[in-house]
């Protein structure tokens, strides 16, 4: 069968390759030569400001959009040419609309069931994505947070291999946010890989494995979570009593420590146990007492700031 | 690929008779629960047939109004569900990218446009009866013969609107497309020999409704039901339609919003 050919060049292990990815609409460039591969299983959030190019890249994997020049291949496959394999493996959340505007959740949860093979019961997704009691309300008529966790249960009603949620949170209270979450990540539990786009850092922070920065149509950045934030100075602060001798204590780290506002100090060094050994003990000499103390990383919103600081138009 | 990754694909196969029949009945559902969408597609053909019998006010030729009525209301029903309730609701599940949604679903586009037909079909088989038993039994009409011929030009003039419906409805914008299909389907009342003798209206005007799909199927289905057979010129007139809907549809047809 032609499946198992392609299957078997696929590098195992990989979900999703996208090399050399890029897409102009109309003269302009959306993406310009994005490499990007994520695998089995792996989380991973596509973060950038709007206009980025995140949508346009998930639209490729989709077999939603042409690449004008790379490939892509989802489980090692054409996403345009092997839709008959992918989509039933494929789940999907669109930014916004999608569904019939006069039908009711209840009603296209069960159309979408009936696309697949095994799918999951409609009814209880209904109950996890809290619409039992809008079961027989129109789409149309749906708040806009209704409208988000319908179209996730339906991305999820086919127990996907392969996930994609475009912005699944926007516009949802801080409840529904969490409880989003908590499904997204029980199908990380299950080794579901999942794409994410969104421009909210702490989402990513939530439930990204890796993270990939994209700016003007560009892969930037790309890591774990620690790994892009320890590229960034690594650091230990902490808060103790304003006016500290920094000479001593520096000596007794072997690296500088500032003092950059009162009682707030920073150490500029990696966060080593020794580090923190001799801290304490240095602290404990003198009867200080550490009032505070912060280790490692700065956040993703450093790192991100930083590296699209150029076009900064980064939502809230 | 693996034992493992083969038995995922093989369980994944599409369940692609279920899928079409559900997803039929979900645009059956649709077609039926706005309440305009039933004034076009029952009330207007109905009300047409029902008045229009009673109260002989417009010239009907020398039969009596229902027999003269009946191609035409059937032809109304035929265009009112096959283009204009399908041109409209498809344009709008375009404008809120239902049919990008249903693109990333393992539904095929066949299946989709089989769903859509079945849909239809569905719809217009409730209509056709409904037009036949009022004309029967309150009426008192007798058709002289045609009833074989006459469901098939039925069909065939359902495939035809349905095409041009879904033309439409893929080409323009979802409000373009109303106003297209509701403006059009008046005109079509007008000139296509539905209501009243074509022979009323000037020369040029009744030749351009004849051309045009609700005239040519209403004077194939008018020479089926008087029992003189299959009318070629009308009916190759459907077909032609037909045909130019489907081959520029497929070419233009767009799936995104």
């Amino acid at each position: 069968m032609p499946e198992a050919a392609i299957d078997a060049a696929a590098p195992s292990g990989t979900a999703i390759a996208v090399r050399g990815l890029t897409k102009r609409y109309d003269g302009l460039v959306a993406v310009a030569g994005l490499d990007l591969e994520v695998a089995i299983g792996e989380t991973m959030a596509l973060l950038g400001p709007n206009g980025a190019g995140k949508t346009t890249t998930v639209e490729c994997c989709m077999g939603y959009r042409i690449p004008d020049e790379g490939t892509v291949r989802v489980l090692g496959h054409d996403p345009r040419r092997d839709r008959a394999v992918l989509a039933p493996r494929t789940g999907l959340m669109l930014q916004e609309g999608g569904v019939y505007p006069h039908a009711y959740p209840e009603e296209v949860l069960r159309l979408f069931a009936a696309y697949y093979r095994a799918p999951r019961d409609p009814e209880e997704l209904l109950q996890r994505v809290g619409l039992t009691g809008s079961r027989r309300t129109r789409f149309r008529d749906l708040s806009g947070g209704q409208k988000q966790r319908l179209s996730l249960a339906l991305a999820l009603v086919g127990r996907p291999d392969v996930l994609y949620l475009d912005e699944p949170t926007t516009g949802l209270d801080v409840a529904a946010r969490r409880s989003t979450w908590e499904l997204i990540e029980e199908l990380q539990a299950d080794g579901v890989t999942v794409v994410l786009t969104t421009h909210l850092l702490d989402e990513a922070e939530q439930l990204a494995d890796r993270v990939a920065i994209i700016d003007r149509g560009r892969l930037i950045a790309q890591g774990t979570l620690s790994e892009l934030t320890r590229a960034e100075h690594p650091r230990v602060t902490f808060a103790a009593r304003p006016g500290l001798e920094l000479a001593s204590l520096s000596s007794a780290l072997a690296v500088p420590v500032t003092e950059p506002s009162a009682g707030q100090y920073l150490v500029d060094a990696d966060n080593e146990p020794e580090l923190l050994v001799r801290l304490s003990a240095w602290l404990a000499d003198r009867g200080e007492r550490l009032e505070h103390l912060h280790t490692g990383t700065s956040s993703l919103e450093d790192v991100f700031l930083r590296l699209t600081t150029d076009d900064v138009e980064v939502a809230p | 690929m693996t034992r493992a990754a083969h038995d995922t694909e093989v369980a994944r196969t599409t369940p692609i008779v279920r899928a079409t029949l559900a997803q039929a009945a979900m645009e059956l559902r649709l077609l039926v629960r706005s309440a305009e969408s039933l004034l076009v597609t029952l009330g207007i053909p109905l009300g047409v047939l029902v008045f229009f019998s009673v109260v002989d006010v417009l010239p009907t030729g020398d039969r009596s109004p229902v027999a003269f009525l009946v191609p035409g209301v059937l032809a109304i029903s035929v265009v009112a569900t096959g283009l204009v309730a399908v041109a409209i609701q498809t344009a709008f599940e375009r404008k809120y990218a239902v049919l990008k949604r249903l693109g990333g679903t393992p539904l095929t586009r066949g299946a989709f446009l089989i769903a859509k037909g079945l849909s239809v079909a569905a719809l217009l088989l409730v209509q056709t009866v409904l037009v036949v038993v009022v004309a029967v039994a309150g009426l008192g009409w007798q058709p002289g013969g045609g009833l074989l011929l006459a469901p098939l030009l039925v069909l065939l003039g359902a495939l035809t609107s349905t095409a041009l419906g879904l033309l439409l409805a893929g080409t323009l914008r979802a409000e373009a497309t109303l106003a297209a299909t509701n403006g059009l389907f008046l005109v079509l009342l007008v000139i296509s020999g539905v209501t009243f003798e074509a022979e009323a209206l000037p020369a040029p005007l009744a030749a351009l409704g004849a051309l045009l799909p609700m005239g040519a199927l209403r004077n194939a289905l008018d020479t089926a039901l008087s029992g003189e057979g299959l009318a070629v010129e009308a009916t190759l007139v459907l077909v032609a339609w037909g045909l130019a809907a489907v081959v520029v549809g497929s070419r233009r047809f767009r799936w995104e919003p």
